[in-house]
């Protein structure tokens, strides 16, 4: 009981909670429904089109203000009509799904997704708090497990549902799930050896010391040991960015729900709100991902000359500057980070064509995993040749 | 007859794929760039900027009728194209002329003519098939309304967007 009453115990929980508050509700949320009007506008301007640029906010209906508010490109309240149309719209069951499973996939879908978000270090300190929920070291398994589960809320959605398109659906996303974890995990254990932790947190130290795996140069110089290491590293990041791919089914590995063959795949027969958890889940996994590769390669929250929460290392002269300061540039520099990786997410979507499900078996079977196997091997010895 | 399609035989770098992959991101980045700097036009945002100019003669928009260069309503309502219409748009009453009037000798006269423009399919058969070059397809295309019952054009409407057309049919004009 005393545990209870301690101060520290309190300390733990208040802050904990606030950081989820803010992580999932201030950021992550928002940061999803604005991922899918950049990708509803970065495909319309890459395809010749306009995409939503009417919506607004509608401030004309507050008394004393005559204008609705539209800024920058316009359309920026489309998600915020599109979430009222989901919550408004019938929610349909079809009478010949299995209930119970139905209701539970799209829950199951979702809630993996803002697990993992737990592990990810979002910023250095903030007012002497650690910026990462659940500060575990072994973050990056905690996330592959959690993320892997993920998949049960397809197969389950594409089962239930009790029809053949979400039936083939789930079956496809079944199998490819498991090919590409499995090369997921492998080329992420190059990080491990360099970094000598599965800590998420340890790893990003790690990178505030030595540089960014993907870019040595940050901390200042290049050693022959950071340039011989360079090669599996960027094999490693290619690797480990195709699984992604493949693990959050995304195109050019959508097929869980491609359109043209299944009409939507393992979610044809949901409707309203059960449907939005789907998106939502598929987008949050999305920014997990993106967040699990600043965390790996691209040094979390790190910028070069800039000094941590805590106000230490970065440039000396901005160390005037109070160090609350640099920890929230910290944190923006984080999703900064993850939004320029989303960018990119959306970006590849609207370039490539899906493969056929064979050449995405034989790509993940053959080649990725063999890779990443032999690149742990190729890491191994070069760290053991340049002790 | 088999015919066997010879596969392509690809160098290296197509193998590996990912220099593509690249390549065809420049491709749709360079779609994007343009856009951004406005250098693509292809939508045109529809309320603001209409299409009228461009459309085309043959254009088929909201059937009309019309009347003639003497004010005769020139449906006879034989009730053709309320046959010939595959959606079953139309809908007449024909009544007959009284024998006072002007235009008594062409005996019949449509007393309601409306088409349901929920059910127009805008295929012009009702203007093909009229034996009086009585009903046109005009080129309105913005036929909008809130209830149901708003989008019945009734007579009045379909003289009113139909108006006055000449010539062709000249049977019903006194003889000179
Ligand atoms: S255009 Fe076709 S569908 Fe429309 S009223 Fe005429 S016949 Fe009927
Ligand atoms: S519009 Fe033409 S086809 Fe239709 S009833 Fe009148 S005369 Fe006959």
């Amino acid at each position: 009981m005393d545990f209870l009453t301690s101060a520290d115990f309190w300390f733990l929980s208040l802050t904990s909670l606030a950081k989820t508050i803010f992580l999932i509700f201030l950021v992550v949320l928002p940061m999803v429904s604005y991922t899918v009007y950049a990708e509803r506008r970065v495909s319309a301007l890459i395809q010749d089109r306009v995409g939503p640029n009417r919506t607004g906010f509608p401030t004309s209906l507050i008394p004393g203000i005559s204008k609705d508010f539209s800024p920058f490109l316009g359309g920026l309240g489309q998600p915020v009509a599109d979430a009222m149309k989901f919550l408004l719209k019938e929610d349909f069951v079809p009478g010949h799904v299995n209930k119970l499973y139905f209701w539970l996939a799209p829950c199951l879908a979702m809630m993996p997704a803002i697990v993992t978000l737990a592990a990810i270090p979002f910023g250095s300190s903030f007012l002497g708090v650690k910026m990462v929920v659940a500060d575990i070291n072994v973050g990056l398994l905690f996330m592959f497990a959690i993320s892997s589960v993920s998949v049960y809320g397809i197969v389950l959605a594409g089962w239930s549902s009790n029809s053949k398109y979400p039936f083939l659906g789930g079956i496809r996303s079944t199998s490819q799930m498991i090919s590409y974890e499995l090369c997921m995990g492998l080329s992420a254990v190059p990080v491990l050896l360099v970094c000598g932790s599965t800590g998420l947190s340890a790893i990003v130290n790690y990178q505030v010391r030595e540089g960014w795996l993907l870019a040595p140069f940050t901390n200042g110089g290049l050693s022959f040991r950071e340039i011989a290491l360079w090669v599996p590293i960027i094999i490693a990041f290619i690797t480990f960015t195709i699984s992604m791919f493949a693990e959050t089914n995304r195109l050019p590995f959508d097929l869980p729900e491609s359109e043209t063959e299944l009409v939507a795949g393992y979610h044809t027969e949901y409707s309203s709100m059960k449907f939005a958890l789907f998106f939502l889940g598929e987008y949050t996994a999305m920014i997990a991902g993106s967040a699990l590769i600043v965390v790996l390669f691209l040094g979390g929250w790190h910028l070069p000359f800039i000094p941590d929460g805590a106000g230490q290392g970065g440039l000396a002269f901005l160390h005037a500057i109070p160090s609350w300061i640099w920890g929230l540039v910290n944190i923006t520099a984080f999703f900064a980070k993850v939004a320029v990786l989303l960018l990119v997410f959306i970006w590849v979507r609207w370039t490539l064509p899906r493969f056929r499900y064979d050449q995405l078996m034989k790509l993940g079977w053959l080649y990725l995993f063999e890779i990443a196997l032999v690149n742990i091997f190729l890491t191994a010895g070069i760290l053991a040749f340049t002790k | 007859m088999a015919y066997v399609v010879p596969r392509p035989n690809l160098t290296w770098k197509e193998k590996i794929y990912l220099p593509s992959i690249v390549a065809g991101m420049m491709i749709t980045f360079k779609h994007l760039k343009r856009m951004l700097k406005g250098e693509t036009k292809v939508v045109m945002q529809y309320p603001e900027e209409k299409w009228d100019a461009q459309m085309p003669e043959h254009y088929r928009g909201a059937p009309t009728l019309v009347t003639d260069e003497h004010g005769r309503e020139r449906c006879v309502a034989c009730q053709l194209c309320e046959f010939i219409c595959p959606p079953r748009a139309i809908t007449i009453k024909p009544e007959e002329i009284p024998s006072g009037d002007k235009f008594a000798k062409v005996e019949k006269r449509p007393k309601v003519f409306e088409i349901d423009m929920i059910r127009c399919i805008y295929c012009g058969l009702c203007e093909e098939v009229c034996p009086e070059q009585a009903i046109f397809l005009r080129k309105d295309y913005a036929i909008t309304g809130i209830t149901r019952a708003e989008m019945v054009h009734d007579k009045a409407k379909l003289y009113e967007l139909g108006g006055v057309f000449t010539g062709l049919v000249n049977k019903w004009n006194p003889k000179k």
